[in-house]
């Protein structure tokens, strides 16, 4: 394979790589003076549909194609929602963006205000970054000052303010929607769907929503061309006239048992195993994967025999899993027990569901009193199948659910009990040599705080 | 009523003022103002919900309703000096984030979510801090404290730190 030289991740261990004079002598800042001297509103929107470029946050909808869902004409506001609410476990590549290279970021929110025509943009961060709120609130003021935020900015008709709005710890305020409620001062509880947020969104005006590693891709695709990103990654499969394919770099997210976790830049569609010994020296301690997570706990599980799944867009779907996700890849080796790793996974949800649907606040809170009892060795078969029920009735799939948490909820236990049966079976056996065959109703055994 | 000496400060309420030309409405304003006064007497009582409100043009319950939501805000009590938030989401429990947080809650003798007696230690367990790459880890006020030991750990959690912004 040719080396792939990081474009995204380009200022990382330059030397005040933040700052604007660095960002403008690597050729920052250029390509979007071009665009406001040369190009309308509609072509930028032209340029980022034909790069194929799908949306980094999670979902991977076409960034362009989001955009044409703006209403035509519309008097304004329009607003731009820039989702840093990164809060996936696992999940750090928008930190490394915000922090070392926030200029280029703020260009690609230029370029997509301009091309949405929205006059302000809200930066929602996540409490838990104050070093991306300084790095971030410095670089804006950089730019003010350069000329490329405020009124007519280098002398076109084109406004724009950006400004940074933090979040409170709140994992659902990833969720589109649920950022908008939180953004409104309200519980971030996610919005029934239609009206989506093209047509009413942020303080009830169209309103788009985009990741911070999309905007990055933005201004790369306005300096580098749509050619350079079409040229990068997995191309659409000729077969399936519905898979838009995975184009340009991506930023994956390495961390758990191997030797160097960290954040690495290739083109999409490197494998899970490529990405764990090429880029992180291998599992750690010379052991072996268990399992590993594909791109954020919420896309469930691969087995070490499926470690030679492409991680594009399409790649995780195949073998079982919710979808490529953040591609935050999290190794767990073979030393772990997959009860741990579920009870931690089914913690997590049912601290953060946000307890408007009731599938979800009912069935993250139960599946954790379950897995808590199993670990405290009062575990029986039927609560296996019981976990599955959970799993495969809670979420919007089902459709039981306004937004997707509980799906992100429900993959790992599927996946969990599915590739890994016979190690729940063999666990609760041997903890409860008593009790594991009974079926009668049983209490739990506390009470769990969620939010 | 016995009227009750205001808790907002004139320097809160011109920081919350400051920022109404971002939005549209005041309501908006509800999560910067929590911030705001979070950052200056660390916790959130129910009487700056009342002024924060009055600030506002909304009712207390309103502000109230948004800050339950999160489960940032202490109601009760003063955070302590220092507020360490202990990661134990995936990448971190798979490096001793759980054995970190319950070896930092024993010596300094607190459950989770307690604050030290003397005032300089609150801790929490957090879910993702979004530094998997120093897995486990602490944010402690401002400080991302990367790859902690219980040793290590226990040490930085001594050391007097910046106020959280």
């Amino acid at each position: 394979m040719q080396p792939f030289k990081p474009v995204l991740l380009e200022a990382v261990g330059v030397p005040d790589g933040q700052t604007i004079a660095s960002y403008r002598s690597r050729g920052g800042y250029e390509p979007l003076e071009q665009v406001l001297k040369q190009k309308q509103p509609v072509d930028v929107v032209e340029m980022v549909k034909a790069s194929g470029l799908r949306g980094r946050g999670g979902a991977g909808f076409s960034t362009g194609l989001k955009w044409t869902f703006l209403p035509k004409d519309h008097p304004g506001p329009i607003y731009l929602c820039i989702n840093a609410d990164e809060s996936e476990p696992g999940t750090f590549n928008n930190r490394i963006l915000m922090e070392d290279d926030p200029h280029q970021v703020i260009e690609g929110i230029i370029l997509s205000a301009y091309a949405t025509r929205a006059s302000t943009a809200y930066i929602y961060l996540r409490y838990e970054y104050p070093q991306s709120w300084q790095r971030l609130q410095t670089a804006i003021d950089e730019a003010y000052a350069a000329g490329y935020l405020g009124k007519n900015i280098k002398g076109s008709s084109f406004s724009l303010d950006i400004y940074l709005h933090r979040g409170a710890a709140a994992y659902i305020c990833g969720e589109e929607t649920g950022l908008i409620e939180s953004l409104e001062g309200k519980r971030a509880w996610p919005r029934i769907k239609p009206p989506f947020p093209a047509i009413e969104g942020l303080f009830r005006k169209p309103t788009v929503v985009n990741n911070i590693e999309t905007m990055a891709c933005v201004a790369q695709i306005a300096r580098r061309g749509v050619d350079w990103f079409r040229s990068i990654g997995v191309p659409a499969d000729p077969n399936n006239p519905r898979d838009p394919g995975s184009y340009g770099p991506k930023l994956y997210c390495l961390s758990g048992h191997v030797e160097r976790p960290g954040c690495y830049e290739t083109p999409l569609g490197i494998t899970a195993r490529q990405l764990i010994d090429e880029f992180g020296g291998g599992v750690w301690k010379g052991r072996k994967a268990k399992a590993v997570i594909p791109g954020g706990i919420s896309m469930g599980l691969m087995t070490e025999a499926e470690l030679d799944t492409p991680l594009d867009f399409a790649g995780p779907g195949k073998v079982g899993c919710l979808g490529l996700g953040t591609a935050a890849v999290v190794v767990i080796d073979e030393t772990v027990s997959i009860v741990d790793f579920l009870h931690n996974s089914c913690r997590f949800f049912a601290h953060e569901s946000c307890g408007q649907c009731t599938p979800c606040r009912e069935g993250t809170s139960w599946s954790l009193r379950m897995l808590e009892r199993i670990k405290a060795g009062k575990g029986r078969l039927r609560d296996l199948d019981l976990l599955a029920e959970i799993g495969n009735t809670m979420g919007m799939m089902p459709g039981s659910t306004i937004c997707g948490l509980a799906d992100g909820a429900a993959w790992p236990i599927k996946n969990a009990i599915k590739k890994f049966r016979g190690e729940f079976e063999d666990y609760i056996k041997q903890t409860n040599p008593q009790g594991w065959m009974v079926t009668d109703p049983v209490p739990a055994l506390q009470i769990v705080g969620s939010h | 009523m016995i009227a009750q000496p205001r808790i907002l400060t004139d320097e809160m309420i011109a920081q919350i003022e400051a920022l109404a030309p971002r939005y549209p409405n005041r309501r908006a304003l509800t999560l910067p103002a929590l911030h705001i006064v979070n950052a200056a007497l660390r916790y959130v009582p129910l009487q700056a919900v009342v002024e924060i409100a009055d600030v506002l043009g909304l009712a207390p319950a309103e502000v109230q309703d948004t800050l339950t939501f999160y489960q940032f805000f202490h109601q009760e009590k003063p955070c302590g000096n220092v507020r360490a938030f202990v990661c134990r989401s995936i990448s971190c429990a798979l490096r001793g984030g759980d054995e970190l947080l319950t070896h930092l809650c024993h010596k300094n003798g607190i459950d989770p979510y307690g604050t030290t007696p003397n005032g300089e230690l609150t801790i929490e367990p957090a879910e993702c801090l979004g530094a998997c790459d120093f897995a486990p880890c602490i944010l402690a006020n401002d400080d991302l404290l990367k790859n902690m030991t219980p040793e290590t750990a226990e040490a930085e959690l001594k050391k007097p730190r910046a106020r959280a912004t």
